[in-house]
């Protein structure tokens, strides 16, 4: 289908200013994704997922400008993990911050500097998942990330490191526009944690491709930036093996638009795909997960464990599919988003999809948004405990299936602490 | 320790009253019993006394040593000594039964001004005290009442109770859903809380709550008044005559 005129000119407004570097490889992969985005246009309103989100403010020529946060006396996350600290400042890789790009068992490279050779191994990751992303659903966001990505790391992991990668974007101009494109790639047996945290930019267009090779374990952790004004699109790809793990969860606390959308294959037997999320807005917020996990082969799990707390007309979208193709026998598939919903004036949409072709699966999925259970409240407060404190108690139950999607009990008690302190923040 | 004046408290969503002048004088180390049947307020004069929403007091005090508790909210309430076991306890799922013990210890000492209790005592004290109910270490670290059976449920409600010490405990129809031998064991952990000057109001509709738990006044509850006042001998003339006389009498 044909392109509308008005879109086609919007978005050769949009990417106007961008630069485009269409030498070596990785050029290839750029004019790739360059047509692949001129073929899509950019989303609008009218599109079916991006109806309870509003694209305007990504589909705009410049970023609109953001205060610059200050987090006052909280520590940054992940400070007490031991871990190969990466900066970035406004979507560059900053050196004299940085640790050395040295890990034992992991090859870290800058996309810039990896992308003059004529072959390199990430040309097998660079666009491809995306690529394989945009079907069913379209996904110009990531495709116009691959086009014009401006720095990157590529990292491959052939033997498990001593510590997680932590990847840190400050945020330093009030108007930075900042893309970023990060391919991992977990060989076989391998195991990686990545970290993520900070505004990076006052709009951000992120992505991360993941190839979790067999017997390969992948986990990610990411604290989004709590800059109130900021704009955020992120995709996750990820092509999972044989007895593989895929493990990703965000926190993403203020903002007042975020989509990040993770789109996971299984395509060896006997793997597991979790993706999880904890969500807290407090007025301008507009948060909004969507999900598309694809179960190819047999015996595999996947979890979408979503939870997210709104208040002052806090708005948080959840869209989720699991597809289980022909074949995918066994497949165990579990799905849950849920809103608490601090007041009145808040909003949860959220649509769960099933799509099935194996009779011999379990899939189920649950969605919900509530109120603070006012018993639950009164019996904490009958034994004494303040007001707040039993508040504050029972969001944190609220989001600890989420939590719990986290492995390591150093980290997920890092984004417990964080949680509780953005509650104590935001009392009433 | 609680003295309770032609207490008056109506629903506050609609215009029903519940209780019409409630008088009641409980000493230090004293048990008494209301008994009452269904809809008689006796569960109300619980919630209203731990101060939960959804009621309106048009009239009358009640003291605790003094203090006015109607003017309090819960958390206060429970800090100056009152503690409600409930009759259904609450499942909250996503918290430890443990770390709610604790949160609860901890609140109610800082309310007094005393330091937090260490990590290491309070473990030794809750496993001490979850002994003697037999509640086990996999009860603790459950959520709290989450999956737990009748029995479970109202032996945490005495644990708690065990743990904070109060000064004036409610037990709202701890009874309901016990067979013989929960409600031995509850009873046993409610008789090892007596003395010390604690004091317990116990709410129940049956007399056999009251072979464990021997009251020292037992009181009969008709349409949101206490309509007489004996000793455990009234418990037994309910068991066997049940309530229509006492209630024409009291008209």
């Amino acid at each position: 289908m044909a392109v509308l005129q008005s879109k086609q000119d919007a978005l050769q407004a949009r990417i106007a200013a961008l630069s485009f570097a269409p030498q070596g490889w990785l050029g290839a992969a750029r004019s790739d994704a360059l047509a692949r985005l001129t073929a899509m246009g950019l989303p609008g309103k009218r599109d079916e997922y991006w109806r309870y989100t509003d694209p305007t403010g990504l589909n705009a020529v410049e970023a609109a400008s953001v205060n610059l946060f200050d987090p006052g006396d909280e520590p940054a996350p992940f400070s007490g993990v031991d871990r190969l600290k990466i900066v970035f400042v406004d979507g560059v890789f900053d050196a004299s911050q940085s640790d050395a790009l040295a890990l034992e068992g992991v090859k870290i490279e800058r996309l810039s500097d990896a992308a003059e050779a004529d072959i390199h191994w990430a040309s097998g990751l660079y666009g491809v998942l995306e690529t394989r992303g945009q079907s069913p659903v379209q996904r110009p966001f990531a495709a116009l990330n691959s086009a014009f990505a401006g720095d990157g790391l590529l990292i491959r992991v052939t033997q498990t490191p001593s510590k997680p990668i932590s990847l840190i974007y400050q945020h330093k101009a009030m108007t930075s526009d900042v893309i970023l494109h990060h391919c991992i790639k977990v060989e076989s047996g391998a195991e990686v944690t990545i970290l993520e945290n900070g505004a990076a930019a006052a709009r951000l267009n992120h992505v991360m491709e993941i190839e979790v090779a067999d017997g390969a374990r992948f986990h990610h952790i990411r604290a989004q930036g709590r800059a109130h004004t900021r704009q955020a699109v992120t995709h996750l790809f990820a092509r999972i093996g044989r007895n593989a793990a895929f493990k990703s969860f965000t926190l993403t606390a203020n903002g007042r638009l975020t989509r990040n959308d993770a789109v996971l294959e299984l395509l060896g037997a006997d793997s597991v795909a979790h993706v999880a999320g904890a969500a807290l807005g407090d007025g301008d917020f507009h948060h909004d997960d969507t999900v598309f996990i694809t179960h190819a082969a047999e015996r595999c799990e996947s979890r979408q464990v979503f939870k997210k707390v709104l208040k002052n007309g806090a708005i948080g979208v959840f869209q989720g599919k699991i597809l289980v193709k022909q074949g995918a026998q066994k497949t165990d598939g579990y799905q849950i988003s849920q809103a608490l919903m601090l007041d009145g004036d808040s909003q949860f949409l959220a649509k769960p999809e099933l799509e099935i072709y194996a009779d011999d699966v379990k899939c189920s999925h649950g969605s919900t948004s509530g109120a603070i259970d006012e018993t639950a409240l009164f019996y904490l407060r009958s034994r004494g405990v303040p007001l707040r404190q039993a508040q504050s108690l029972l969001v944190l139950a609220f989001l600890a299936e989420a939590i719990s999607e986290i492995e390591d009990d150093v980290i997920s008690e890092d984004i417990r602490q964080r949680l509780q302190s953005w509650l104590a923040r935001h009392e009433h | 320790m609680l003295e309770i004046n032609n207490l008056h408290v109506k629903l506050e969503e609609e215009d029903k009253i519940i209780l019409r002048g409630v008088n009641l004088k409980i000493g230090a180390g004293e048990v008494h019993a209301i008994m009452g049947p269904n809809g008689s307020g006796k569960s109300t004069l619980s919630y209203v006394l731990s101060g939960r929403d959804g009621y309106e007091v048009t009239e009358g005090s009640a003291k605790l040593e003094g203090a006015e508790l109607l003017e309090m909210e819960p958390e206060a309430r429970a800090a100056a000594g009152l503690f409600l076991a409930f009759q259904y306890p609450v499942e909250i799922p996503g918290v430890g039964n443990m770390t709610f013990l604790r949160t609860a210890v901890n609140a109610q000492r800082k309310a007094r001004g005393e330091a937090e209790i260490s990590a290491g005592d309070f473990l030794k004290l809750v496993r001490e005290k979850a002994k003697a109910l037999q509640i086990d270490a996999e009860m603790l670290k459950r959520p709290v009442n989450v999956g737990f059976s009748g029995g479970e449920k109202k032996r945490n409600e005495i644990l708690q109770m065990a743990m904070l010490e109060p000064k004036m405990c409610i037990l709202d129809e701890t009874d309901s859903g016990l067979d013989v031998d929960a409600m031995k064991l509850v009873a046993e952990g409610v008789n090892a809380l007596r003395g010390a000057g604690r004091s317990f109001l116990v709410i129940t509709h049956y007399q056999r709550l009251l072979d464990h738990i021997k009251p020292d006044f037992v009181h009969i509850m008709a349409a949101g008044r206490i309509i007489k006042t004996g000793g455990p001998e009234l418990a037994l003339e309910v068991e066997n005559n049940g309530y229509a006389d006492l209630l024409a009498e009291g008209v």
